[in-house]
């Protein structure tokens, strides 16, 4: 029996989070007493499939099928459903990235059994598992039970570091053709749009973020101008995209980006939990606002008190004046 | 169009979270309560298509019957049948509640016939299960695509982007972003979508609109559904690291502590 890890790739590049479900499935299946198992799915899988051994696996499926062509939610749900029922494996675990979520929902409502999503930690045991699963996007911690025939899970991505195993598994990979109806074409990706982008929220170095004590999205401006000296980027809070201020792509937070700069410079934001859990991975976190006891001031490492139109300019004249001297 | 949007309940916190001293709930004592974000978006959508291709907005949730309120608030902003489908636990298990909700979603269309879209958010903002509306979508036999962020509805004039191309009627395209782009899916009708926060900015409600709520009809719809697998033992808090902060200094005159701390961080030269 096994535990089957879904591995995600695009056109055959393996993502960094299916290591990450293959790390944190090695300890699980060893005190589940199962076998590591992986499944890589449709054009490309071949290539993706190099390696796996060296991150645990004993076995690596390689599913294709001429409706498998680019990545479709209810496909990849129904051949890792139908890999279940071959190969009686016991559990499924995924990274809880957005593909590897809904495709265990998929396969979930499949095989009609529940599924725990983004979990922290897993404690299989006879007479069921318990886990730390997230809610609230990371604010809070729910203690969890699953009582399954086939236990599927996800792990929360970032919860683990990908590391190879000490022992590799031998990655001996097995062709596997499922038989799927044409139908589920409908939810194959049609089409891809490739917009050229510089540096995203996401991997700025430094966030200069704006909250509701902006006040306006002409007022975004000098830290528009702070952020371009410091080549970072602007981020803001749901209060600035709710005034349409600023575009939703610019919001840090549950709903929003999560970020992880070198330092968040956060401006005119309270700190609410939903936007903190999107600031938190700041590796800095500075925070300028008139009110000394606003949340963002009393987590932050380092901050200023006083009105943000008057501190944010300063802080990029003293740039350039350093720059120029 | 026939729309049905599935929202839910949720409590508004502030700065941190706090648990009821059982470990079952949020402690919502003193807090407002909302519609998560991502339905809140997903019922703005299902406006606006109406708006323009005419037809019916209906909203569901499974809640409390306090979740009237959210119901209301849709009404108010422009959705037009509400069905509350009552509870007394907290919650129930994504299991239960997709199959209380396709139950009830099925029963709506043996009256009235099949709705063309059924929007989800992509996850819910307190449970995050990222399950319900794939449950749901099975059950229906219809296909779903999660972490939508455009949605473009064959014979729709307005709706036609040039990223999307054309349309054909009786197809949704249904866009999701990806790193450094985004896909499109070309969906057949009746089809399902969870749908994500900035797909729209929806509207507050007018005056107009919060008057007309207060009449809106809400129908309760009771079902029962067997627990799912997924039990909960309790919630708490992560553990927060408590830093001491530093205070640089008020005002402009911060300047030049925060420039020199930018220099210890190495991100200025
Ligand atoms: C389910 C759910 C999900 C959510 N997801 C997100 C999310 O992803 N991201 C997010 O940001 N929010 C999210 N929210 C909203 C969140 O709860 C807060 O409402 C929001 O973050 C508040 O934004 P803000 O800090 O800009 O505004 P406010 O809370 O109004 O704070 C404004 C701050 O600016 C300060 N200020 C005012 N004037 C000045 C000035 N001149 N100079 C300096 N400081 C000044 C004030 O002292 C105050 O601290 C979510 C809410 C819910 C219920
Ligand atoms: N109690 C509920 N009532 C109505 N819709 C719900 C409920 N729970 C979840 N949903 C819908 O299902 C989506 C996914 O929920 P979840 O699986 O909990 O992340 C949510 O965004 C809602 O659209």
């Amino acid at each position: 029996m096994s535990l089957l890890v879904v591995c995600e790739h695009d056109r055959g590049a393996l993502s960094d989070a299916s290591l990450e479900a293959l790390t944190f499935g090695r300890p699980l299946a060893a005190a589940a007493g199962l076998e590591l198992a992986a499944v890589v799915i449709g054009e490309g899988a071949e290539a993706a499939a190099a390696g796996l051994g060296d991150h645990g696996a004993a076995t690596v499926h390689v599913a294709s099928h001429p409706i498998l062509t680019d990545f479709g939610p209810e496909a990849w749900g129904e051949v890792v459903a139908q890999l279940v029922r071959t190969t009686g494996a016991t559990a499924v675990l995924a990274c809880g990235t957005e593909r590897g979520n809904e495709v265990v929902a998929q396969v979930a409502a499949r095989l009609d059994q529940p599924f725990v999503a983004n979990c922290r930690s897993v404690e299989p045991g006879t007479d069921g598992w318990s886990m730390t699963r997230v809610q609230w996007g990371g604010s809070l911690l729910e203690d969890a039970t699953l009582v399954a025939d086939v236990h599927l899970v996800t792990v929360a991505h970032h919860a683990v570091e990908a590391t190879p195993a000490d022992a590799p598994g031998a990655g001996t990979v097995a062709a596997f053709t499922p038989d799927l109806d044409d139908t589920l074409a409908r939810t194959v990706v049609a089409d891809r749009v490739v917009l050229t982008q510089g540096i995203t929220l996401s991997t700025a170095p430094v966030v200069v973020g704006g909250g509701r004590g902006v006040g306006s999205a002409e007022a975004f401006a000098p830290l528009e101008e702070l952020a371009a000296e410091l080549g970072g980027v602007v981020g803001c809070s749901r209060a600035v995209t709710n005034n349409g201020w600023r575009p939703h792509s610019d919001q840090v937070g549950q709903t929003g980006t999560r970020i992880a700069p070198e330092i968040y410079i956060a401006s005119g934001i309270s700190g609410a939990i939903q936007h903190w859990v999107g600031a938190m991975a700041a590796k800095n976190i500075l925070a300028i606002n008139t009110d000394a006891e606003a949340n963002m001031v009393t987590r932050a490492g380092h901050a200023v008190i006083g009105d943000l139109h008057q501190v944010v300019p300063a802080i990029t004249e003293e740039v350039r004046r350093r720059r120029n001297s | 169009m026939r729309i049905l949007v599935c929202v839910k309940r949720v409590p508004a916190p502030g700065a941190r979270i706090n648990v009821t001293a059982d470990g079952q709930a949020v402690d919502a004592a003193h807090l407002g309560f909302t519609t998560s974000p991502h339905e809140e978006c997903a019922l703005e959508e299902a406006v606006q298509i109406t708006e323009r291709l005419g037809g019916e907005v209906t909203v569901m949730t499974l809640g409390p019957a306090a979740a009237e309120e959210q119901l209301r608030y849709a009404a108010s902003v422009g959705a037009h049948r509400f069905v509350l489908v009552p509870i007394t636990e907290v919650d129930w298990d994504p299991q239960r509640t997709a199959a209380a909700l396709a139950d009830a979603i099925g029963d709506l269309e043996a009256a009235d016939g099949p709705f063309d879209l059924v929007l989800f958010g992509n996850e819910s903002a307190d449970a995050g299960g990222f399950q319900v509306g794939v449950r749901v979508a099975h059950a229906l036999g219809r296909p779903i695509v999660n972490g939508i962020k455009g949605i473009d509805v064959g014979g729709d004039p307005e709706a036609q982007s040039s990223e999307t191309g054309d349309v054909p009627e009786g197809q949704v395209a249904a866009r999701r972003e990806i790193d450094g782009g985004f896909e499109v899916y070309r969906v057949p009708m009746p089809a399902v979508l969870g749908v994500k926060e900035g797909i729209n900015l929806p509207r507050y409600p007018t005056m107009k609109g919060r008057l007309a709520s207060k009449k809106a009809e809400v129908a309760v719809d009771e079902r029962t559904a067997e627990a799912g697998g997924q039990g909960r033992v309790r919630l708490h808090r992560p553990e927060e690291q408590v830093s001491e902060t530093v205070i640089l200094g008020t005002g402009p005159e911060a300047a030049p502590a925060v420039v020199d701390l930018l220099e210890e961080l190495g991100v200025f030269q």
